[in-house]
C-alpha cells in the first residue's frame, strides 16, 4: 500500500493491476457506475425528442448525440469493469434502485428548446465536473474522461446553437428558449451536488486524487462560464440576486433549493419512476435477445471445438 | 409531375421513414451495443434521406427544401414502401425488416451507382457501403436469433413471416421506372434478393416464408394506418411554427 500512497502523492496514475485500498476501489466503482448510469438514463430525456426534432439536420445531430451518450456509457462500464465488477451486475443495481444516476435526468423535456438547454447547461455542467476527472488518479477512468469530455464539448456547442437559433427566431421560439432556461437553470446548479458543508464523500475523494475541486468551486466555475453566454443569447438567468462582483471577478448567485435535490435523489423527482421503468422495460424486453446471443455463441464455440 | 422528382422522392421517403422507425430503438435496445449500432444505422438512413430529399427539391425547382418535403407533405403524398412504416414490433421483427430492406437497398444502390444521373450515382456510391453494413448487422442477428434459443427461433420466424407480405412491393415495376432511364427498375432485383435472403434464412434454421399475398400501394401514396401517426409525430413541431427556422 505504500506504493499506492506514493503514486497518489506524486500525482501519478493507479492502474488496474496496482494494489489499492478497498475503500478506494469501492469509491471508484460507485462513482464510475453512477456516471455510466447517468449516461444511459440521460439518453431518455433527449431521445424523447428525436422523433419530433423540427428539422432533419437537427434530428441527425440529436440522434448522433444520444448515440454518443450510449458510447460514453460503454466506455464507463468498461472502466468500472477494470475494478473487478461486471456491467450486468451494475445494471442490476441500477434497475433495483441500489445505485443512482444524476438527478438532472429526472426532469422532463417538455419542448424542443429543452434539447438546446440540456446541451448548453447539462452538458456544460458535465464538462465542468468532468474536465478535472481527466486527471483523476485512476488511469482507466481518467482516460475514459478524456474521450468523453471531447464529445461533451461538441454537445454543449450544439445545444447553445439550438438556443441561439431560437433566440434569433420568432417570438414563440424566443419564449420557448426562455422557458427552458427558467426550468433548467436550478436543476443544472444542483448537478454539482450538495454544498461543501453538507458533502459527505468529498474529503476522502480529494485525498485520493479522485476529486480535484469542491462542489461549490465547480458550481461557481459553471455560473461564471454560463452567465456571459446567457447574455449573448439575450436570455435572462432566473435569479434576481445574480451580480458580477468586480472585486472577486466572480458572479454571486442564489443557491438552488437543495431540499428539492434531496427529494429528487430520494426518488421524488418528476420523472424518477418513468426513467427507471423505461430502462427496466428495455432491459427485460431484451432478455430473450441477449439469451439467444449467448446460446448462439456457445453453439458456435462448441462447433469450433468439434471441428478442431 | 416530373418523373425524376417522383423517383427520387420514393427512395428518399423509404430512407426517411425507415430512419424514423430505427431511431425509436435508441434508448430501448436489448443492450447498449445495440443502441449504438441502431443509432448508426438510423443515422445512415437519415443521411440518405436528406441527400435524396435535397435532390428531389432541387429537381422540382419550386423553391422547396428537404424540410419542406419531410415536414409539410401529407400522408397521401408520401411514396415510401409500406414495409418502412410498419411499427417496430419486437427485436426479431426489427431484424427481419432490416434484412429485407437493407438487402433490397444494397441491390438497388449497386445498380444506381451506374446511373447516368450523377447525383443519384453519387448518393448510391456513399450509401452502398452503409447498407452493406446494415445487411451484415441484420444477418448476424437473424442467425443468432434463428439459431439461438427456442424462444428466439419462434420470434425470429414470426418476424420474418409478418413482414414477408410487405416485400413484394419493393420489386413492383411501373411505367415511371420503365420510362426514366436514370432509374433502376426494381423488378430486376427480385431474383437476387430472394437468393440472398433465402441463404441467410436457411442458415438461421428458420423457414423462408411463402405467403403469396403481397400488399401494395406505398408508391401511390396509399399507406397503412400507421403512417399517419408516424408523420403526426415527425411533423408536429415544424407545423406548429410555420416559417420558423430551427
Ligand atoms: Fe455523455
Ligand atoms: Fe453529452
Amino acid at each position: 500500500m505504500d506504493s499506492f500512497q506514493a503514486t497518489i502523492d506524486a500525482d501519478g496514475r493507479i492502474e488496474p493491476r496496482d494494489a489499492m485500498p478497498e475503500g478506494y476501489r469501492k469509491t471508484l466503482i460507485r462513482q464510475i457506475a453512477q456516471h455510466a448510469h447517468s449516461e444511459i438514463i440521460g439518453m431518455q430525456p433527449e431521445g424523447n425528442w428525436i422523433s419530433r426534432a423540427p428539422s432533419l439536420r437537427r434530428k441527425a445531430i440529436l440522434m448522433a448525440k444520444v448515440q454518443d451518450e450510449a458510447g460514453h456509457g460503454l466506455y464507463l462500464y468498461a472502466a468500472a469493469e477494470t475494478l473487478g465488477v461486471d456491467r450486468a451486475d451494475l445494471l442490476d443495481l441500477l434497475h433495483s434502485g441500489k445505485q443512482k444516476y444524476s438527478s438532472i435526468f429526472n426532469y422532463p423535456t417538455l419542448t424542443w428548446a429543452d434539447i438546446g438547454a440540456i446541451g448548453w447547461l447539462v452538458d456544460g455542467a458535465a464538462i465542468v465536473n468532468q474536465v478535472p476527472l481527466c486527471r483523476c488518479s485512476y488511469g482507466p477512468y481518467a482516460r475514459a474522461m478524456v474521450r468523453v469530455c471531447k464529445e461533451e464539448s461538441f454537445h454543449q456547442r450544439q445545444g447553445f446553437e439550438i438556443l441561439h437559433t431560437l433566440c434569433n427566431g420568432t417570438d414563440a421560439q424566443k419564449a420557448m428558449a426562455q422557458d427552458a432556461l427558467d426550468r433548467w437553470w436550478w436543476p443544472s446548479l444542483m448537478m454539482f451536488g450538495p454544498p461543501d458543508a453538507a458533502s459527505t464523500h468529498s474529503e476522502q475523494s480529494m485525498a485520493w486524487g479522485i476529486k480535484r475541486h469542491s462542489n461549490d468551486e465547480l458550481r461557481q466555475r459553471f455560473v461564471d462560464m454560463t452567465v456571459p453566454q446567457a447574455d449573448v443569447l439575450g436570455l435572462r438567468v432566473p435569479d434576481d440576486n445574480l451580480r458580477y462582483d468586480e472585486e472577486t471577478g466572480h458572479y454571486s448567485f442564489t443557491e438552488p433549493d437543495y431540499e428539492e435535490l434531496y427529494q429528487v435523489v430520494k426518488g421524488n423527482g418528476p420523472c424518477n419512476k418513468q426513467r427507471l421503468a423505461h430502462r427496466v422495460k428495455a432491459h427485460e424486453d431484451g432478455a430473450w435477445v441477449r439469451e439467444a446471443a449467448a446460446a448462439y455463441a456457445e453453439k458456435q464455440a462448441r462447433e469450433q471445438e468439434t471441428a478442431a | 409531375m416530373n418523373d425524376l422528382f417522383t423517383y427520387t422522392l420514393r427512395l428518399g421517403d423509404d430512407a426517411l421513414i425507415a430512419a424514423q422507425r430505427t431511431a425509436e430503438w435508441i434508448a430501448a435496445a436489448p443492450q447498449l451495443e445495440e443502441d449504438v449500432a441502431l443509432g448508426n444505422i438510423g443515422l445512415d438512413q437519415l443521411g440518405q434521406a436528406r441527400s435524396l430529399l435535397q435532390y428531389a427539391a432541387e429537381v422540382e425547382g419550386a423553391g422547396r427544401t428537404e424540410d419542406d418535403l419531410a415536414y409539410f407533405r401529407d400522408e397521401r403524398d408520401f411514396l415510401n414502401l409500406q414495409l418502412c412504416e410498419l411499427p417496430n414490433g419486437d427485436f426479431g421483427h426489427a431484424m427481419a425488416r432490416l434484412l429485407y430492406f437493407a438487402t433490397y437497398q444494397h441491390l438497388l444502390y449497386e445498380q444506381l451507382l451506374g446511373s447516368a444521373d450523377e447525383i443519384l450515382a453519387g448518393v448510391a456510391g456513399k450509401a452502398v457501403k452503409e447498407v452493406a453494413y446494415h445487411v451484415d448487422h441484420a444477418t448476424q442477428w437473424v442467425l443468432r436469433l434463428g439459431d439461438g434459443t427456442d424462444e428466439s427461433h419462434r420470434r425470429m420466424q414470426a418476424g420474418l413471416d409478418a413482414l414477408w407480405p410487405y416485400t413484394g412491393e419493393m420489386f413492383a415495376s411501373d411505367p415511371l421506372v420503365q420510362r426514366l432511364d436514370v432509374a433502376v427498375d426494381p423488378a430486376g432485383l427480385e431474383q437476387e434478393w430472394v437468393r440472398r435472403v433465402t441463404r441467410v434464412i436457411d442458415e438461421s434454421t428458420c423457414e423462408r416464408p411463402t405467403s403469396a399475398y403481397q400488399h401494395s400501394g406505398g408508391r401511390d401514396g396509399k399507406h397503412t394506418e400507421h403512417l399517419g401517426y408516424l408523420l403526426a409525430e415527425l411533423q408536429h413541431v415544424a407545423r406548429s411554427h410555420p416559417g420558423a427556422t430551427w
